[in-house]
């Protein structure tokens, strides 16, 4: 097997962009959860403890990255749920293109809703 | 030149299946296929609702702090609801990240590396995470009254 050159010739359309989309968020959520897991965890070690580790979820840096943690999973799962259509839904496949705009629009739509709340949250100064 | 014209190379017939090929006799690899659907379905109500909880409802993520979790936790509902979601999003996170290591990592010893350390870590977290909300105690002894959840003075 040659090894793939360098930059690719492959020039996949949505239903490719989409397929990297959705495993780059996967992987992501997956190793959020077990850092996510592990401060959790502090609840044992003492009220101090964990108060200390979850406010720093609390200063603006943390926050950005929480939007951004939300966004993937935002996208991950709606977008699996477009999968699933493809896969169960005898029309899915015909459909598959306009699905990934409903769940770009359906991504907009939630953000939208979400992103200026946490903002506040996060930038309100409590 | 007649002869060139008139033998065709011997080409295995279309679909047979590949010599040498390892098969693996299970369908277990199915399985998974099924079982990221479904655990995608309630992972998208299980965790919009923890993010809603958490982050949007009430001061947000300003909320939380000890006092915070165990309120949650005091309600059966809240442990069910984090034990699901702990259990489902670690197995369906630990499968898919299977299944890209099985993608990328070319040489059986990488493979077997990377995949050791991907179930290692899934056995780690999901028995402290398991642990953890079954022996959760909201009112340690000797802990300052006012990091503490209400209940615990009264
Ligand atoms: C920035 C966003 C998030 C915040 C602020 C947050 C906060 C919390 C808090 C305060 C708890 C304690 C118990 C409770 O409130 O129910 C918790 C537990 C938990 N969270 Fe999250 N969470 C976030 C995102 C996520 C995501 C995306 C997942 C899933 C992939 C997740 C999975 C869990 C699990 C499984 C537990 C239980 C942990 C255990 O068993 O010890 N959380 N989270
Ligand atoms: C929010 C609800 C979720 C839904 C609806 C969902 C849906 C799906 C579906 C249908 C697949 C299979 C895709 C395929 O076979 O092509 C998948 C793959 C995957 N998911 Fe999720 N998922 C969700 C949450 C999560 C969480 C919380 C994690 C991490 C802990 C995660 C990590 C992954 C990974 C790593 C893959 C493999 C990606 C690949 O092979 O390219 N997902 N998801």
């Amino acid at each position: 097997m040659p090894d793939a050159p360098a930059g690719t010739l492959y020039r996949g359309r949505e239903g490719m962009w989409s397929w990297v989309a959705h495993r780059v968020t996967g992987f992501l959520i997956f190793f959020f959860l077990l850092v996510h897991v592990l401060d959790t965890s502090l609840v044992r070690v003492s009220p101090e403890a964990y108060n200390a580790v979850i406010g720093t979820y609390k200063n603006p840096v943390m926050g950005l990255g929480e939007a951004g943690l939300v966004a993937a999973i935002v996208f991950h799962a709606f977008n699996g749920i477009r999968v699933m259509l493809v896969d169960f839904w005898s029309k899915g496949p015909r459909y598959q293109r306009v699905m990934l705009w409903v769940v770009v629009g359906l991504f907009v739509v939630t953000m939208a809703g979400f992103l200026p709340r946490h903002l506040m949250n996060v930038f309100g100064g409590h | 030149m007649a002869q060139l014209a008139t033998q065709a190379p011997t080409v295995s017939a279309p679909r047979s299946p590949r010599s040498g090929r390892r098969t693996t006799r299970t369908n277990y690899e199915l399985y998974g296929w099924v079982f990221m659907r479904a655990s995608g379905v309630l992972l998208l109500v299980l965790i919009f609702g923890h993010l809603f909880m958490n982050l949007i409802d009430g001061d947000g993520i300003n909320a939380i702090d000890f006092g915070f979790v165990a309120g949650k936790w005091a309600s059966p509902l809240w442990q069910v609801w984090d034990l699901l979601m702990l259990w489902l999003a670690m197995i369906h996170g630990t499968n898919g990240v299977r299944t890209i290591i099985n993608d990328y990592a070319e040489r059986t010893g990488t493979r077997v590396v990377l995949k050791s350390a991907l179930y290692l870590s899934f056995v780690v977290v999901v028995v402290l995470g398991t642990l953890v909300i079954f022996t959760f105690d909201p009112c340690p002894a000797g802990a300052p009254a006012d990091l503490l959840p209400s209940f615990c003075t009264a």
